[in-house]
């Protein structure tokens, strides 16, 4: 039945012992120990935080490099697109140009040509005014002897020209 | 699974055969000594839980190999008195008018003093065989622990975790301030961590130290859990909540008329709960003690009753069961000092609830 009797003397020193053990203990040992798990903790939950927010920014640049590659490239057809409809429409312009400078040029080549022929038939016709004025003449000269030839060329002339008015 | 068997049955004869074989000198040496020699088992199992003046190491032949210790005692009548031990030879002597008290004594195995014809139990403080091994374990724990504490100097939480035996130590530390005090105390956690720390590893360093053959068996004792149970109990007590103290005597989410019973069920519990704790720890390692010695005399009480091939056999089998046993003590060893860890820091953190309803 002893062993069921706490014996006085060894409680007085489990209470001295455990006392002094928990004293030193609180003072120089456990906060080492805690503080470190406690930092540990804190440690490990903000690398993994951090590395979750690496991860999530690598993702992004990831995700904005493809789309800034994906903008490049349209930017890219867009401009090689819009290079050709330039060069389309350069060589559009060059063409027209070309075919109005073309027509121009033949409009007054031809207006040039009807100028110069218009010239050469008044040319003409002066030259055949004066021919035949000289012909007539000479003619006259020949056929207007008598003043009686001379009366009825006159006559004739002026129904001549009464009839064509 | 055949050829197994085969190696076991194998291993089982072997070790059968050498058992016959063990035990013969110290049969025959009983022999010589004379039929009169019985073992007492209980006597000796009682010897090796309980406490005592002397440090017994072994018995060699009739001489008794043990330390004596300082005896402290103040006595009513006679005052002080200090002396060793060894000044009683054995509990034969008397010395200062003091003695142990013999077997049918009621404080059998204690220093007693006679006074006036009674025998008179003087305010004893000596240093027995558990004072001075709960002297050494903690002086050695708080040595292990102080020196791991160390490791920590000069090291930040970017550094790797420790390893070997201080990694052993932080992995334990770890457990208890993380698993056990952290979810049960929320609040506080650093006011109560350093007490639970402490009597974890407390007990569980006296729980293994116990284990050893030799040493105190100081978890074993009602006087050293009375002490650990009796921190916890004020611990609990003095830094309760109001929250905690109404939650006993007049708890609002119980009707009316249940009220006055459930404060007097719980007012009992206050006082149960160190008394669990206690006895909880106190008769495990006791009876894990008793278990493992009960089953290693069996070695000796078969070289009387069935000498021989019977006392081979069942040395084996005592042996073997020993070693099952005081692993299964191993086990109890950390298992009882998580479980009082665990109910400590679970009547903290009951009474340091607070209101919700307010």
């Amino acid at each position: 039945m002893s062993l069921l009797i706490p014996e006085s003397g060894l409680f007085i020193w489990m209470l001295l012992a455990f006392g002094t053990v928990l004293f030193v203990l609180w003072k120089f040992g456990w906060p080492a120990f805690t503080k470190m798990l406690d930092e540990r903790a804190q440690y490990i939950d903000d690398s993994i935080a951090k590395a979750k927010l690496a991860n999530d920014e690598l993702a992004n640049i990831q995700t904005k490099t493809a789309a800034m590659l994906k903008e490049a490239q349209e930017q890219q057809s867009k401009i090689l697109a819009e290079a050709v409809e330039t060069r389309n429409q350069i060589v559009e312009k060059a063409k027209t140009e070309a075919t109005l400078a073309g027509q121009k040029i033949l409009a007054e080549a031809k207006q040039q040509i009807e100028v110069e022929k218009e010239d050469a038939i008044r040319d003409i016709r002066r030259q055949v005014g004066l021919l035949s004025v000289e012909i007539s003449e000479k003619v006259l000269r020949q056929s207007l002897k008598t003043d009686k030839d001379q009366m009825a060329m006159i006559d004739r002339m002026l129904d001549e020209i009464q009839t064509k008015l | 699974m055949n050829k197994n068997n085969k190696v076991w049955t194998l291993l089982v004869s072997l070790l059968l055969a050498v058992g016959t074989l063990l035990p013969r000198p110290a049969l025959a040496q009983e022999h010589n000594e004379g039929e009169a020699k019985q073992l007492d088992v209980t006597a000796m199992i009682f010897e090796h839980v309980g406490d005592s003046y002397y440090w017994h190491i072994t018995d060699w032949g009739e001489t008794s190999i043990a330390l004596p210790l300082p005896v402290m005692v103040y006595s009513k009548t006679s005052g002080f008195h200090c002396f060793m031990s060894s000044k009683f030879h054995h509990g034969h002597a008397e010395y200062e008018g003091l003695k142990i008290a013999g077997e049918e004594s009621d404080y059998a195995g204690k220093i007693v003093e006679t006074v006036g014809g009674t025998e008179v139990r003087p305010f004893d403080f000596s240093i027995t065989k558990n004072v001075a091994g709960l002297i050494i374990a903690s002086i050695l724990l708080c040595w292990i622990i102080l020196g791991c504490a160390r490791w920590y100097k000069n090291r930040d939480a970017s550094s790797p975790a420790p390893k070997g035996f201080v990694g052993a130590v932080e992995m334990l530390v770890n457990f208890v301030y993380n698993d056990v005090i952290k979810p049960n105390i929320p609040k506080h956690t650093d006011r109560y961590a350093p007490y639970l720390l402490t009597a974890f590893f407390f007990i569980f360093f006296c729980n293994l130290a116990g284990l050893i053959p030799g040493s105190a068996n100081l978890t074993g004792n009602i006087a050293v859990t009375l002490c650990l149970a009796l921190f916890t109990f004020f611990i609990v007590n003095i830094f309760g909540t109001k929250a905690y103290w109404q939650e006993i005597f007049w708890n609002t989410e119980l009707p009316g008329w249940l009220r006055p019973i459930m404060a007097v069920i719980e007012f009992i519990g206050i006082f149960t709960k160190p008394f669990s704790l206690t006895i909880r720890l106190f008769a495990n390692i006791l009876a894990g003690h008793a278990a493992l010695l009960g089953v290693l005399s069996v070695i000796f009480l078969t070289a009387i009753s069935m000498p021989g091939l019977g006392n081979g056999a069942m040395s084996v089998v005592s042996i073997l069961l020993g070693i099952f046993l005081d692993c299964l003590e191993l086990l109890v060893a950390f298992i009882q000092a998580f479980v009082f860890t665990m109910l400590s820091s679970i009547y903290i953190g009951l009474s340091q609830v607070e209101h919700h309803h307010e």
